[in-house]
């Protein structure tokens, strides 16, 4: 797979406009997008009180990042103590040379991963390649798009955009499928056929952690397919990778989260899978990989806290905020940029940018203006299973961006507040509308005019204000 | 505002009216219908002079201290008002009345002026969107009538309904108009895709989403009501552009039209 994320060579409104000329995929992220909030919906009705619980759930979250290093370190300490090893990686290249490292040393030929966001996020699988490591993804969905050479558009149904046909078109170009089948059980069943194969022949296993447990020293992995299970005990090795938020103290904690989850994620009742591991096999046991390794990749996270975008941390990685996004509902994943899509991924982009470029807080661009792939309507936040303040946390970054915005910028809001914190030059601004009237037809052809008109009509203007229909007392 | 059911409106008889921008250059009609019906349920309204804009433009777009500076010449000229008598400050939009009292004392605080932080929250506890008020209003002080038989939808724009929490109030205003028959529409509550700079930001994106709700309006509908001329706006031009017949209105004026006798009408 390619690591050429479109971040940095294109523009948000360049690949917004992209994905909404693509009728196939607007049809295909809006009905998977609908089939997960009536899910979520459904999942809710069933619970007492859902607020008390997200209410209850931003507290969990909150205590946990509040005592973070020290549950860190509890948890570091219990997986060594389980006979697993840690790795502290501070960035994404820490962690994939650690992990290359480790696959040089046992001599991997192949490797099969589950999904894992934070691998995405680094980069993993050309690092890998670069060592001579053939790499699989065994969730049906990542091994869709490595074979397809895409990117994951959504967090949790990283090929929602694709539909059924897409997918044997896909399957028959590049997995070497024959007799075309178009069913979901059929071309599941041709993965699951493709993919024993490899699981077979693998030398290493690579998991991401949706939940580490300190308290136990184990991580926890949530899937819908198994294939995390697989993964986990059938190589020799196996790497979890985590992202160092994604961390509880105790088993209470991690129940709450857990339960959240799979609710607002996918709205089912649990995961069909939730898998526990805590350690390499032990010696009465029969199953697991001779060594485990714990990943823990900061790669931005520590600079987030502490600052006004703190909450960011508490992201259980549901989707639920990319399933009630209109702007995610109109282009899809891809039209972001980079590895997290939707609202959530609006804010972490731009906190987690500065890392991969080294440019200083709100200095990237590129990141910072995925803050403005919102209208701020606030069904995110409404939906956010450990309430996050999304919007604000939006407005906070466009605060930010505006910090270094261009001088063009700053000068027309500068004007701008000038003249209306005056009321007589409101006013005249006022009057000078309704002349302007008359010259609407030629406002679509002003430079930046035509980002209305192509597509929507001029609004028509009133012949006087209401400030002079009410001086001239007719109100 | 958790405390907003709470208020008792009841003897409410004088009234300032936030204009809003749109209102003042865009959609005079709205606030005049607003002024209108507020008259017709026994209020005494005033137009604080004074008055511009919420700051909201600069506000969402991060400018917080040109925000601020245009927010605190409403502020002042809506403290007068109301030192000068007015019992409630009524805003016939529900993104601008959001502004004012959810978003004000957090952008004169984040613009290093908390005595105007302190002053914002004080004027909150007296502002009102349009239906608020008059849902809350004891139904005798509101006599409506009937209107045109027409096909209506209602459009729940997304501050209003979100953090405003304002969300019934309109539709059981309209219950009370006969002849205007609000049908259930499928995408009344998602975003109209206007978003202020978001609608020239991201062009294409604010397009689809009007579309989407435009496309699944009920069959024969005539009339989108809504209580934001802003998010009318963005749906009345994409379905003009599209070459639909569908109007809209703002529920104001969907009142005024319902008033027996042009009671609203000065006398």
């Amino acid at each position: 797979m390619s690591n050429e994320w479109p971040l940095r060579s294109s523009t948000l409104r360049e690949r917004s406009a992209t994905a909404v000329g693509d009728p196939v995929l607007r049809a295909n992220v809006g009905a998977a997008t609908d089939r997960f909030r009536t899910k979520r919906t459904s999942a809710l009705a069933r619970l007492h009180d859902p607020d008390a619980l997200r209410s209850a759930a931003r507290g969990v979250r909150g205590d946990i990042l509040a005592d973070w290093a020290a549950t860190l370190e509890l948890l570091a300490d219990n997986v060594q103590a389980n006979g697993g090893h840690v790795c502290w990686a501070p960035t994404g290249a820490d962690a994939n040379d650690y992990i290359a490292s480790v696959a040089q040393r046992i001599g991997a030929r192949t490797v099969v991963k589950s999904k894992s966001m934070a691998t995405e996020e680094t980069g993993l699988n050309e690092a890998l390649a670069a060592v001579g490591c053939d790499t699989v993804e065994t969730d049906l969905g990542e091994w869709i798009i490595q074979l397809a050479e895409e990117h994951p558009s959504h967090i949790i149904a990283p090929a929602m955009h694709k539909n059924r046909d897409q997918v044997a078109d896909t399957f028959e170009a590049k997995a070497g499928m024959t007799e075309r089948v178009t069913e979901p059980t059929e071309l599941v069943a041709f993965a699951r056929r493709e993919l024993r194969r490899r699981f077979l022949e693998a030398d290493l296993g690579i998991t991401g952690a949706n939940l580490g447990v300190a308290e136990t020293g184990s991580i926890v992995l949530v899937t819908n397919e198994g294939n995390a299970r697989m993964v986990t005990s059938m190589p020799r090795v196996h790497i979890a990778v985590m992202g160092a938020e994604r961390i509880a103290r105790t088993w209470d904690q991690a129940d709450l989260v857990l339960g959240l989850l799979a609710k607002f994620g996918t709205g089912q009742t649990l995961s069909s899978y939730t898998t526990v591991l805590s350690g390499p096999r032990g010696e009465d046991e029969a199953d697991g990989p001779d060594e485990f390794h714990l990943v823990i990749l900061d790669n931005g996270r520590s600079d987030i806290a502490g600052t006004e975008f703190a909450e960011m941390l508490n992201c259980i990685r549901c989707g639920s905020c990319l399933n009630v996004c209109p702007v995610y509902h109109q282009t899809g994943g891809h039209a972001y940029g980079w590895v997290y899509p939707g609202p959530m991924g609006a804010v972490l982009t731009p906190l987690l940018a500065s890392q991969q470029t080294g440019h200083g807080p709100g200095e990237d661009h590129h990141a910072g203006e995925l803050a403005n792939a919102s209208t701020l309507c606030g069904a995110c936040m409404e939906a956010c299973p450990v309430e996050i303040p999304l919007q604000d946390l939006l407005l906070g970054l466009r605060r930010r961006n505006a910090e270094h915005a261009g001088l063009a910028e700053r000068s027309m809001w500068r004007a701008w507040a000038a003249a209306w914190s005056r009321p007589g030059a409101y006013g005249a601004s006022a009057t000078v509308a309704t002349k302007a009237r008359r010259l609407a037809p030629l406002l679509g052809r002003l430079p930046g005019g035509s980002r209305w008109t192509d597509g929507r009509d001029l609004p028509d203007l009133p012949a006087r204000t209401f400030r002079q229909r009410w001086d001239a007392g007719d109100v | 505002m958790s405390d907003a059911p709470d208020r008792r409106p009841d003897g409410v008889e004088r009234v300032a009216l936030f204009v809003t921008c749109v209102g003042e250059l865009v959609e005079p009609d709205v606030p005049v219908a607003a002024v209108r019906v507020l008259r017709a349920a026994g209020c005494d309204v005033d137009v604080p002079e004074g008055q511009t804009c919420c700051g909201q433009p600069a506000w969402n777009s991060g400018f917080t201290a040109d925000a601020a500076k245009v927010a605190g010449t409403s502020l002042d000229a809506l403290e007068r008002a109301v030192a000068d008598g007015a019992e409630a400050v009524v805003v016939p939009a529900g993104s601008c009345a959001t502004m004012i009292r959810v978003y004000w004392p957090q952008l004169f605080s984040l613009a290093g002026d908390e005595a105007a932080s302190d002053r914002a929250r004080a004027l909150g506890e007296r502002v009102w969107e349009l239906t608020e008020l008059l849902d809350a209003l004891p139904d005798e002080r509101l006599g409506l009538g009937s209107v045109e038989p027409c096909a209506a939808v209602y459009h729940r724009s997304c501050h209003m309904l979100r953090e405003l929490h304002v969300a019934e109030q309109p539709e059981a205003l309209l219950a009370r108009v006969d002849g205007c028959v609000v049908a259930e529409w499928a995408a009344a509550d998602q975003c109209c895709g206007f978003g202020g700079t978001f609608s020239v930001k991201l062009p294409e994106a604010s397009v689809a989403m009007a579309d989407e709700k435009l496309d699944v309006l009920p069959e024969g509908t005539e009339v989108i009501v809504g209580a934001d001329a802003s998010c009318l706006m963005q749906l009345r031009t994409r379905a003009g552009a599209r070459g639909m017949q569908v109007r809209t209105e703002h529920i104001a004026q969907v009142l005024e039209r319902a008033l027996p006798d042009d009671r609203g009408a000065d006398a």
